[in-house]
């Protein structure tokens, strides 16, 4: 299969790569760009743990082709943090102990930040609900849930 | 003189008993003189057996000590997840 | 190591909630799990699985796979080493197949390749001629006399004669006259279960990078929960040396017992030393259910009898368990714990494991123990219903407590369960209102808690931090709580303390993480290397002050004159003495190896109430409070972790979660979209409430708090669930369907 050049923007930087057709933006992420923040647990965008924004969209990357990212602004994990200073979604995950194995933790803060960015004030139900398809096998959810009020809290008196 | 207790389905193994007394002082020699008097439990003491002394589980510990005071429990190896 | 009566001192560091060393990387997405490293030439390995539920392999021809341009070797089961030892033959046989298929998804052949879609095309060339046998993947199927056999020769001599092949594991625990108990019975219940077989569901599949050398050198690196335990099974199934492979454990996405195994490090370090290349396997979610452990499946009887006024006076159970296609001893764990949480003067359990057409058992959490005391618990709140008593009260007037001659065997010392009974009894929860359809659920939980073999290393750094390198994968936070241990025997604080884990060649052997063991046997451990550093600190202080060894005492981190008679020195802090350790003798470290004992047991108890629609069978979960006695809770925040953790892994256990096999022997729902865990809309909060009952066993009174938690939820829920639906349910997982057939009859 011959590959196909993608210019993109990647966490505010222009990136340019080849790919296959039929290769996964996760897999360009990661064997390609080494963004290794976004995991593969399913491959079938039922447990989000690569999830990434795509034109402002949250997406799982493993359900996006590589090629699908051109033109487009892609937002990752990586991009989250303002150099040293972390986004206050992973400074109250850390903090709250929101996280075990943290294989599901970029995910998961790629995804709340997107929900805090529409809906800055939700209800404890509208997180569950749209956190519904980041799967987390160590915590129960209790302090994620938890750390995105928190961090919600916070960012609305900022 | 220790007496050992045996789970059950070891008894049948052991002449039927419940309680089997050897001369021991410690594991190792429990373990020893229970594969030689019932050769019938050598099999499961080889592939692993827990201690129970006074209500602590101990899995491989051979030199601790053991007296005709304590009690004294055979169970299986343990395994976790 | 006994519990430190200087214990009942205030804890400095121990019991706050200190941030984990981990952290930052995991939020930033730098940790480096199992998938997250590359190698420089590396090759990229695919496995391919067997279709069939049970078949003979009469012939594979790897020659096409082979011709394809970009691939670089290609391995069976002939390129694996048959080692002698059971356990090793075992783990040989499930990485690749030798003459038979014992499951849909057993290994049969490998690739690698210089890109992902060439394996994956390779892996469809390679054509495997299969003589189709009949399979069973049903436990009581499994033991009828006519069942297909799945291995020959395995049974353990406990196993009477007569019995089909397939039962390799015969146990029975118990004292007492269960006919005089029973017949002291006002009341007996005598019911039937079964439970569907779950998977961990760690969400990271297992993953490793290796490479293997014409020399025998090795290295990997995996996601694990030992990498001891890789390097053991990679050297026996490779006939190559321990010596010879570095094993480093990635950063691990879960576990929960799950990663006590090897699947796929022997065939990736297989097909490298055919490449001359490093391989990198990544399992796919499909790979990881079809092929890696599920627990068991069980089917149970249950036979409790018990006076009006609630005392039980005998009880009985039988527990038959498959753990896949090949034998395991889960179904002796789940025997020991079944009756654990009461005293009992007549009990019996009697357990069997029989081989079946899935893949081999690996433990999960407490293994054996959620399915059995879900049984017993389900039969005992059955008749608390009946005799129209309280539920908890029936428990407390049956708890066992220090003294009590334990089901399995030993006589119980100190324990938390009454404690933990009546800290439910006394919550708000317990007598909160119900509305209609809506039902309250309890039960006891019970686990072992090990020790087991263990290796520390510390040391003083020359600027007066200090350095604990531990050899078990963390899996829940354990770095944080061993760095904190080590703080507080030292008295400096947490932040000067950096705890890292070791490679197989940078540290002695220590057992997988398993069993609920590092926190207490690592802590243990660490706890003893820092009183060796302490000693030398001590030592060294001693010559400087010229007095005695014995008249420096070590206080609030630093080294003080015992008493008057030893001068009036000023103390000097770690970081004064770490700063001329090259003066006073040299680097200062402490070390400590153990086999650790003494674990002691733990309890929990969990409250839960659901309500379920009569019209769809759907179950939700209202309120759920989990009390669990911790021993000492380290760090507070992860102990609840681990009780909401597997609160809610033991939800999805009791109401979704299901390894569903075909006719055709195939597992049907080989996916997260098919096989349901729970996700963040389906529950409420998980209240938590730690109990803290020093375990004598342990200088800071330590228990092991993992697995305890996903052994109640089971019977907590299918109590709530069968007390709303006002059916008793008797079946894993109350799915929708399932309830909504038991609601309409």
């Amino acid at each position: 299969m011959k590959t196909i050049p993608v210019e993109t923007t990647i966490n505010g930087d222009s990136t340019e790569f080849l790919c296959q057709p039929d290769e996964s933006l996760l897999d360009v992420l990661r064997d390609r760009l080494g963004m290794t923040g976004a995991k593969e647990g399913c491959g079938t965008g039922d447990c989000g743990a690569c999830s990434v924004m795509l034109d402002g969209r949250l997406v799982c990357a493993c359900l996006v082709l590589g090629v699908e990212a051109q033109g487009a602004e892609v937002e990752t994990i990586e991009g989250m943090a303002n150099g040293e200073e972390l986004h206050p979604l992973q400074r109250v995950f850390v903090e709250e102990a929101a996280l075990q194995c943290g294989v599901c933790t970029p995910g998961i803060l790629v995804a709340a930040k997107a929900l805090l960015e529409k809906n800055p004030d939700p209800t404890d139900t509208e997180v569950r609900y749209w956190l519904a398809g980041n799967l987390c096998r160590c915590t129960g959810y209790d302090k994620i849930i938890k750390a995105v009020q928190t961090a919600a809290a916070e960012m609305r008196s900022a | 003189m220790v007496r050992v207790k045996l789970w059950g389905s070891l008894r049948a193994l052991a002449d039927g008993e419940e309680w089997v007394e050897v001369e021991a002082s410690n594991f190792k020699e429990l373990l020893d003189a229970l594969a030689e008097k019932h050769p019938g439990l050598a099999p499961q003491i080889k592939r692993g057996v827990s201690l129970a002394l006074d209500g602590v589980i101990y899995r491989e510990a051979w030199f601790t000590k053991i007296g005709p005071e304590n009690e004294v429990i055979l169970m299986p190896y343990m395994v976790g997840g | 190591m006994a519990f430190d009566a200087q214990a009942e001192r205030n804890f400095k560091v121990v019991g706050t909630r200190v941030a984990r060393p981990d952290g930052i990387d995991k939020v930033t997405g730098k940790a480096a799990y199992g998938a997250d490293i590359s190698a420089p030439g590396m090759l990229h390995g695919r496995i391919l699985r067997s279709p069939h539920a049970h078949a003979r392999i009469v012939s594979i021809d790897t020659s096409a796979a082979e011709a394809l341009a970009g691939v670089k070797a290609v391995v069976t089961g002939a390129d694996l080493a048959q080692p002698e030892d059971e356990g090793f033959a075992d783990v040989a046989i499930n990485c690749l197949a030798r003459d038979k298929v014992l499951y849909d998804g057993h290994a049969v052949a490998a690739v690698a390749a210089t890109s992902k879609s060439i394996a994956k095309q390779a892996i469809r060339l390679i054509k495997v001629d299969y003589a189709v046998l009949p399979h069973v993947t049903d436990v009581d199927a499994a033991m009828k006399p006519d069942a297909p056999v799945v291995q020959e020769g395995r049974a353990l001599e406990t196993v009477p004669a007569g019995m089909s092949q397939n039962v390799t594991t015969h146990c029975q625990f118990g004292h007492g006259d269960l006919d005089a108990g029973f017949a002291k019975a006002d009341k007996i219940i005598e019911r039937s279960f079964k439970t569907a077989a779950t998977h961990q569901g760690y969400i990271e599949p297992q993953a490793c990078m290796a490479s293997l050398g014409s020399d025998g050198r090795g290295e990997v690196w995996c996601c694990t929960q030992g990498q001891y335990m890789v390097r053991a099974n990679c050297a026996a199934v490779l006939g190559v040396e321990e010596s010879q492979l570095r094993i480093t454990s990635s950063e691990i996405g879960g576990g929960f017992g799950g990663k006590t195994s090897t699947f796929i490090e022997p065939v990736a370090l297989a097909l490298s030393r055919k490449a001359g290349k490093p391989v990198k396997i990544v399992m796919t979610r499909d790979e990881v259910l079809k092929a890696t452990g599920p627990t068991i499946s069980s089917s149970m009887d249950i036979k409790i009898g018990m006076t009006k006024d609630g005392r039980i006076t005998a009880a009985r159970g039988e527990l038959r368990y498959s753990g896949g296609a090949y034998p395991n001893a889960t179904v002796d764990m789940g025997a020991q714990a079944a009756f654990a949480a009461y005293d009992l003067e007549a009990v019996e359990t009697v357990g069997w494991n029989a081989m079946t057409n899935r893949p081999k058992e690996i433990p999960y959490r407490a293994p054996g123990a959620p399915t059995s005391i879900y049984a017993v618990e389900s039969v005992v709140d059955e008749l608390c219903q009946e005799l129209g008593l309280d539920p908890l009260d029936v428990r407390l007037l049956n708890a066992a407590r220090k003294g009590t001659l334990s089901s399995y065997g030993p006589t119980f010392n100190d324990i938390g369960l009454v404690a933990t009974l009546e800290a439910a009894k006394a919550h708000p929860h317990y007598t909160a209102p119900l509305g209609p359809n809506q039902g309250r659920g309890l039960s006891c939980g019970f686990w072992f808690n090990f020790g087991g073999n263990t290796c520390v290393s510390l040391n003083i750094n020359d600027d007066g931090t200090v350095g604990v390198v531990e050899g078990n994968p963390d899996i829940g936070g354990s770095r944080a709580s061993i760095s904190m241990m080590a703080a507080e025997e030292l008295g400096v604080p947490y932040d000067k303390v950096r705890t890292v884990i070791a490679d197989t060649s940078s540290l002695g052997f220590n057992d997988i993480t398993d069993g609920s063991r590092v926190t207490f046997a690592v802590g243990l451990a660490t706890i003893e290397a820092a009183r060796a550093a302490i000693k030398e600190m001590c030592r060294r202080i001693a010559k400087i002050w010229d007095i005695d060894e014995d008249a420096v005492i070590w206080e609030d981190g630093c080294a003080k004159p015992a008493g008057p008679n030893a001068g009036t020195h000023p103390p000097m802090s770690l970081a004064e003495i770490a700063a001329i350790a090259g003066n006073t003798g040299g680097p200062i470290a402490g070390h400590h190896e153990v086999n650790a004992d003494g674990a002691g047991v733990s309890f929990g108890v969990h409250l839960c109430d659901t309500e379920v629609d009569p019209e769809t069978g759907a179950t939700k979960i209202l309120r759920y409070t989990v009390f669990q006695d911790a021993g000492k809770a380290v760090h507070p925040d992860y102990v609840e972790g681990q009780m909401q953790g597997g609160a809610v892994q033991g939800i999805g256990w009791a109401l979704n979660e299901e390894y569903i096999y075909g006719e055709d022997g195939r597992l049907q729902n080989a996916g997260f979209l098919d096989y349901r865990v729970p996700v963040a809309s389906d529950l409420p909060d998980i209240e938590t409430v730690i109990l803290e009952i020093p375990n004598p066993g342990h200088p800071y009174g330590v228990r092991g708090v993992g697995e305890t938690p996903i052994v109640p939820p089971l019977a907590a829920i299918a109590n709530a669930v069968s007390r709303a639906a006002g059916v008793r349910m008797t079946e894993l997982p109350m799915s929708p369907p399932r309830l909504l057939k038991a609601m309409t009859g």
